[in-house]
This record gives structure tokens, C-alpha cells and sequence, in this order.
């Protein structure tokens, strides 16, 4: 993993406009480093397979047989994959900047860049972009791999349900708040590793803080402690951006779930950016 | 946190001479001497205990302001230790040491309410008729009447035909089919000295040897007699986000004739609702009726053990201490991928391969190295977890289900070892791999994704037990300290249930870590370092 490019490009830039380098610059310099980096291309590519497989494969095993109720929210069944894809965001964002840490890079990027906020700020908007790129497509495909599977399966019309459709407003939440959750995964876990500055780690930490809160909520014997563990974990309050029945039984409402996501995520920058910059590298 | 591997230049034998022991001891040297791994392994022991103490955290109260340890309600035990539920209508006389009580069952019918609140008390009005699969009715050989008590019994059953049963963990089935006018059941007990023997008849005339039991302290005077006893109505519809149990109590009546008791001294039958708690009926709608030689017993109740969810109140399990093991296995995975990775990373690699060139010792020393150093961070951990967490539950007034020593230890070591086979997979995962993030992501995502998937039922049910099957999640099976009783309708699901056994689920993680461990091999092998 050798990321050489950028440094005396930016440099060469930053010499020309008599500062250091403005957002544009740190913007160019971390695309270059993300975009040459070998692990980003089939990163992002597995976020879009795995999740488009995992959501078929979910869709593929439900079966609506007559005569019985079922209780499915089918967009949701159809976003199945997210739960795997966001573990492959996670590792994307991590190595961002964890991949910098374990070469060295750092040293590097932090010499030709001194506004390390900025630095942070650009890898945040590089790979929000890349992933919010890489989810719709994710998204897509299994909203698509739904409406085909789904109604062959007994989800149909007569069973009280409707061919998955974008201009069905929950629907169309349910999808876009997916991308977004995705988004926000990436901006947690690239906070989370600038804070560790290990990858390993890192992506251990991430990974705990979205699987362990539904597990121990699930353990758990008290309904009230279950229901406030589901409401300010990362993945069960987030991902409740998904459902489109039943709103009224969810621990927390859909957008403010993916708002409780959105703090997790704040939080994490803020530390990694503070510790960024106040820190030796 | 980046860990940099050192390792002591130890002037060892001539590499090609270098045993298995001295691999090992150069890569128990590497681990030890990375302050951040040793300090990652106490962090991961560390959240086991943690988490798993927070998670029993609960607030129990039972009125009248009353809550922790006031508000235990133990159950009673069976003669093999387990929890039981011993709650039906008995209608007794004395057993002498040998003899024999025979009776003709001619119907047996049943009411429920379908929901609500479970309880006595309940008016009759809700009731509806039906019979529960697990009603019974039949006859009965006890050692007292304490619940609890040793007990055999020949009965029929409202779905499942004739059974023997004893010593509320064991039954044998008899004659298929339902107890009626037209197609009566004859049941009969005989006892010689304290074992018991059970037969059933279509016709009074021939008779059938279902099963003999030995019930060890049974006095020379036992009670025998008629009883009748109903499970609560229980059906589950299982959805996303969670399924829905309706419960509500039941009442059966069971009609006898043809009764006789050989070997006691006689008198009276004398009736009594022997522990009379939890979901069932007690009071008015029970009792029996004698008009000639026609018995009319109605009961309310079951003779089972408990499984989670079927007892009067709450009721935790040992493994539910155990919450926290996802944590401290993560924590075990970020260690062991390291071990391994970091070696990559710094080029060590090269420098342990030219020490020691037979690579596939060297592997096999490191996956020895992180499993036994897991194992034992796990089991120091487990072992506070459950201990302690036990003890803390009952301070609570947190019922939990007892179980035999075997079943602990069981619990307890299995864990460590799953921490072990974790740490196993992800040094072999890392080698695969080489990437440190990549390699923890999979390991995590393999072990612990699955079960969160079937535990927080964001798949269907159907497909999060296929998950518990066939993914390393299998392994968690190791922890279910409850079995799986086919006499007992409950909802036999995750987290208190696994689709394999503890042993077949152990199996499954233990062939996973076997398969990485040859992959890495082979690709440690043919690839340059």
C-alpha cells in the first residue's frame, strides 16, 4: 500500500498560491490518495455486491405462503444487505486514514498539509461521497432484486402489498435514509479510527458499537433498559430509518434514529479531529 | 495503538533443527512482549464481566414496594436438580411398597382463554373450549406431595396419544391418538419396591410395558391416584422485529372409570391442587367429582420442567451472564489478526520464515499461542461472569433456572474455547488475508453478524435458525444451559435456543477454524512472504 502522489503535487500548489493549501487542495490530495489506493476499488465494489447478495438472498429465502398472515415490511426485507455492507464501509473509512497511520503516510500528509483539520475534513467529504456513490447503487440493486423476487413469492397485491416503488414516500425514505446510513457508518468509523489511529482496532471498535447494542438489547431482561439501549445504538436506532410498518412499536422514530447515528458520527469526528489536532501524530 | 513486534534475537539451534517448542516459545516471547496485546486480552476479560453484569441489571419489583431479593420466588426442583413446574389435581390414596393403581379414561376435554393476562382468578366467562396438545390426564405414583416430588405417571394426552412419564424430564410415548367414549385408554402403574412400570391397553384385556423408572428415595408409602392438569394456551406468531406470544391459561377434565388400587391400606380418595402457582387456574374451577364408580377430575396447571418463558415469573439462565462475550471476542479477534498481521507489516515476516523455515510450524504456533492465551482470558472471565452474575441476579429477585455442575462447566469452558477457536480463526484469517482491518472485519462480521441477525430477528425466523446452523454463530450453541424438552410447548428460539445441539453448533465453529487453518497454510506456503 504506497500512497507517494500527492505530496509534492500539493505542495507544488501550496507554494503557488503563497499559503498552505486551501480545502480545493486538501480535496485533490486526498481523492488522488483514495482513489489510487488499491483496497478503495475493491471496497467499494464488495459494499455494492455484498449487499445486493445478502438483500437477494434475504428476499429469496421469505416466502408469503396463502391463507397465513405476514407480518413482513417488505422494504426493509429488501435492505437486508445493509447489516453486511456496512461492515465493508466500515473497513473502507477506517483505512483511509488507518492506512496512512501504519505507513507512515501520516507524517507525510500532516508535513505538506499543517491545517490538519482540513486534512480530516477532506478525507471526511472524499469518502462521503465515494460511499454515498457506492450505497445508492447498493440500494438500488436490492430494491430491484425485491421488486422481482418478492412478488413471485406470495408478496402480492392480494396479500395487501404493493410492488416496491421509489414514489411511495416511506419507501423512498427507507432507500435514501439507507444511502445516508451508509454515509454516516463511513464518517463514525473514520472518526473512530483517527481517535485509535489502528485499523485493526478500529474496525473492532466500529463493529462492536453497531452488533453489540442489538445483542445485549436483545439478552437483556428489562424491557425499559432494552428499549434505551435499541434507542442510542448506532445500528438499532439508525437503521430504523428502514422501516415503513409499525412505526408506532420502533424504539425511536426513523429520523431521529438516523439522527442518534448522525451524533454517534459527530462525536467521533470531533474527537478524532481534536485529537488530530492537538496530538503528535 | 500500533503495535510493533519485537522480537528478543534469541541465538537459538540451527534453524533446520529449531523444534516445534522452540517456534513456540519465540511466538509466546512476541505476544508477551507487546505491551498493547496483553493489555487488549485483560480489556477483552475485562468487557466480558462488564457487560455481562450490566445486562442482568434489572428492576424487579412485586408490589407492595417491595424489590430485589424479597421478590425471589424459587421453584421447585425435580429429583435430576432442574426447575419444574408441578402444578395439578390429585386425587390420592396410600401406595403400599408393591402394588399397582389401574384406571379406564374415557374423555378428555379441555377450555383456555386465548390471551391477556395469565392468572388465577380469571372469570370463567373468557373461557373457550379446545384442549391443549400437552393437557394430561391419567394416573400417578408420588413420593409426596411437595412439587417437586419424585413422581412416575401413565397418561393421555390432548395431541400426543398415551405417554409414560417421570421425574418430569422423561418421557415415552404410548397408544397414538385421543383419550375417548368410543376409544377408550386403559393405563396402569405397578410398583415393586421403587421401581415403577407402566402399561397401557386399548381394551383392558392386553397390555403394552411402555417403561419402567427407578425412582430412588420413594417411602414405603407413596401416593397414587388419578390427576388432571393443563398447560397454558401458547401460540406464537413470529414476524419482523420481533415475535408475538399470546398466552393464557387452560383447564382440562379428564373422565376415569374402571379405577383400582391394589396394595394400600385403603379408605377415602381425598382430593388436593398440589402447587397451585403460576399460569394456572385454582379454587372453584378445579376439584373432582365421584358418582359411582365415575371419576371427574379437572386440573389446571403442568407436570414439566421449566424452560425459559413457561415459568410463574421471570426466569434467567446462566448464559444470559454471558452478554458480554461478543465484546471481549471482538477484542480477542483485533489481538489475534494482529499477531499475525503485524509481521506483515513490518516485514518481520521474512525474518521469522528465514528463523524457522518449516512455515507451517510457525502458523501453528501462533494459532497455539493466541487460542491458549484467549481460552485462558476467557475463562477466567466466564468463570466470574456466571459466578458472580448468578448471585447478583438473585440479590435482584431474578429467578435463575438451575443447572447441574456438568452443564456449568460445560457453559463456562465451552466459552473460553469459543474465544480460543476465535482467536484461532483470526490468525489463520490474517494470514489469508494480510490486512489487518480486512481480516477482523471478516472475522467479526463470519461470527458475530449472523447471531445478532437471528437474536434481534431482523431476518425471519425461519432463516435466522438456518444462520445459527450453517455460520461459525453455530459455535454460541456451546452456551444453552436449558435443553430443549419435547413434552414442553415454549418458544424455542434464540437467544435461549439453538437450531443445533451444543455439541453439533460447537462442531460447526471448530470445522471453520479447521478449514481457515489449512487454507492459510497452504497459502502460507506457496505464496512469497
Amino acid at each position: 500500500m504506497s500512497r507517494t502522489l500527492p505530496a509534492r503535487r500539493v505542495g507544488l500548489a501550496a507554494a503557488g498560491s503563497g499559503g498552505w493549501p486551501g480545502l480545493r487542495g486538501a480535496l485533490y490530495a486526498e481523492w488522488t490518495k483514495l482513489r489510487t489506493a488499491p483496497e478503495t476499488t475493491w471496497l467499494l465494489i464488495a459494499t455494492v455486491v455484498l449487499t445486493v447478495a445478502v438483500s437477494t438472498a434475504a428476499a429469496a429465502a421469505t416466502r408469503c405462503s396463502p391463507g397465513t398472515a405476514c407480518p413482513a415490511d417488505v422494504p426493509k426485507l429488501s435492505l437486508t444487505g445493509i447489516e453486511f455492507g456496512q461492515a465493508v464501509v466500515a473497513v473502507l473509512a477506517v483505512l483511509a486514514i488507518g492506512g496512512e497511520y501504519s505507513t507512515g503516510m501520516i507524517r507525510t500528509t500532516l508535513a505538506a498539509m499543517p491545517g490538519r483539520l482540513r486534512v480530516l475534513a477532506a478525507k471526511a467529504v472524499v469518502l462521503t461521497g465515494l460511499v454515498l456513490a457506492a450505497g445508492t447503487v447498493a440500494v438500488a440493486g436490492s430494491l430491484l432484486a425485491g421488486r422481482l423476487i418478492l412478488p413471485g413469492h406470495g408478496f402480492t397485491a392480494a396479500h395487501g402489498f404493493h410492488v416496491l416503488s421509489l414514489t411511495t414516500g416511506p419507501v423512498l425514505r427507507a432507500a435514501a435514509g439507507s444511502v445516508l446510513y451508509l454515509a454516516l457508518i463511513a464518517l463514525l468509523s473514520l472518526g473512530t479510527c483517527a481517535v485509535l489511529r489502528d485499523s485493526a482496532t478500529a474496525v473492532g471498535v466500529v463493529l462492536g458499537l453497531l452488533y453489540l447494542f442489538p445483542i445485549i438489547a436483545a439478552l437483556a431482561s428489562d424491557p425499559h433498559w432494552r428499549r434505551h439501549l435499541e434507542q442510542i445504538g448506532p445500528m438499532t436506532a439508525g437503521l430504523t430509518i428502514q422501516a415503513t410498518t409499525g412505526l408506532r412499536s420502533l424504539p425511536i422514530s426513523p429520523w431521529a434514529g438516523l439522527g442518534v447515528l448522525a451524533a454517534w458520527a459527530a462525536g467521533a469526528l470531533l474527537a478524532g479531529g481534536l485529537l488530530l489536532r492537538f496530538r503528535d501524530a | 495503538m500500533s503495535a510493533g513486534v519485537t522480537t528478543r534475537a534469541r541465538p537459538g539451534p540451527p534453524a533446520a533443527r529449531a523444534g516445534f517448542g522452540s517456534v513456540l516459545r519465540a511466538e509466546w516471547t512476541k505476544f508477551r512482549t507487546v505491551r498493547s496485546w496483553v493489555i487488549g486480552m485483560i480489556v477483552a476479560a475485562v468487557l466480558i464481566d462488564l457487560i455481562g453484569l450490566l445486562a442482568v441489571q434489572a428492576g424487579i419489583g412485586c408490589g407492595n414496594g417491595r424489590t430485589g431479593a424479597a421478590c425471589l420466588q424459587p421453584l421447585p426442583t425435580g429429583p435430576g436438580g432442574e426447575a419444574v413446574t408441578d402444578s395439578f389435581y390429585f386425587v390420592r390414596r396410600p401406595l403400599a411398597s408393591h402394588g399397582s393403581i389401574t384406571a379406564r379414561i374415557t374423555a378428555l376435554t379441555g377450555r383456555y382463554v386465548s390471551g391477556g393476562a395469565a392468572g388465577p382468578g380469571l372469570p370463567g366467562g373468557g373461557l373457550q373450549p379446545g384442549i391443549q396438545p400437552w393437557s394430561k390426564a391419567g394416573i400417578m405414583i408420588m413420593a409426596g406431595t411437595r412439587p417437586g416430588s419424585a413422581y412416575a405417571a401413565m397418561m393421555a394426552t390432548g395431541g400426543h396419544g398415551v405417554r409414560f412419564q417421570y421425574n418430569y424430564a422423561q418421557d415415552f410415548p404410548g397408544l397414538p391418538g385421543r383419550a375417548s367414549a368410543a376409544s377408550p385408554r386403559w393405563l396402569r402403574l405397578t410398583r415393586s419396591g421403587d421401581i415403577i412400570t407402566g402399561y397401557d391397553s386399548a381394551d383392558g384385556r392386553h397390555w403394552t410395558r411402555l417403561g419402567a423408572a427407578r425412582l430412588a428415595g420413594l417411602p414405603a408409602t407413596a401416593e397414587a391416584g388419578l390427576f388432571t392438569t393443563s398447560p397454558p394456551y401458547m401460540k406464537v406468531t413470529s414476524g419482523f422485529g420481533g415475535s408475538n406470544g399470546q398466552i393464557g391459561p387452560s383447564l382440562a377434565t379428564g373422565v376415569f372409570d374402571h379405577v383400582g388400587l391394589s396394595g394400600g391400606p385403603g379408605g377415602r380418595w381425598a382430593g388436593q391442587d398440589i402447587g397451585a402457582n403460576g399460569p394456572a387456574y385454582s379454587g372453584r374451577q378445579i376439584g373432582f367429582r365421584q358418582a359411582g364408580g365415575r371419576f371427574t377430575v379437572t386440573g389446571s396447571g403442568d407436570i414439566a420442567p421449566v424452560v425459559p418463558g413457561t415459568g410463574p415469573g421471570p426466569s434467567a439462565t446462566i448464559e444470559d451472564h454471558l452478554a458480554g462475550v461478543f465484546a471481549g471476542l471482538i477484542a480477542v479477534v483485533v489481538i489475534a489478526a494482529l499477531f499475525m498481521t503485524a509481521e506483515y507489516r513490518r516485514g518481520l515476516i521474512r525474518t521469522t520464515l528465514a528463523a524457522s523455515p518449516r512455515r507451517g510450524r510457525v502458523l501453528a504456533a501462533k494459532a497455539v499461542v493466541a487460542g491458549l492465551v484467549a481460552f485462558a482470558a476467557g475463562l477466567a472471565a466466564a468463570v466470574i461472569a456466571v459466578t458472580v452474575g448468578v448471585r447478583l441476579s438473585r440479590d435482584q429477585g431474578q429467578y435463575v433456572l438451575p443447572v447441574t455442575w456438568l452443564t456449568e462447566v460445560r457453559v463456562i469452558v465451552g466459552t473460553a474455547a469459543v474465544l480460543a477457536l476465535a482467536a484461532v480463526l483470526a490468525v489463520a484469517i490474517g494470514t489469508v488475508l494480510r490486512r489487518s482491518a480486512v481480516a477482523v472485519a471478516a472475522v467479526v462480521v463470519a461470527i458475530v453478524l449472523p447471531y445478532v441477525l437471528a437474536v434481534a430477528q431482523v431476518v425471519p425466523a425461519g432463516a435466522g435458525e438456518w444462520l445459527l446452523r450453517v455460520t461459525p454463530a453455530a459455535g454460541f450453541a456451546i452456551q444453552q444451559s436449558i435443553p430443549h424438552y419435547a413434552q414442553v410447548t415454549a418458544q424455542y428460539t434464540p437467544p435461549a435456543y439453538f437450531p443445533l445441539s451444543p455439541w453439533a453448533g460447537f462442531g460447526v465453529l471448530c470445522g471453520y477454524a479447521a478449514a481457515a487453518v489449512v487454507l492459510a497454510l497452504y497459502l502460507l506456503r506457496r505464496r512469497d512472504a
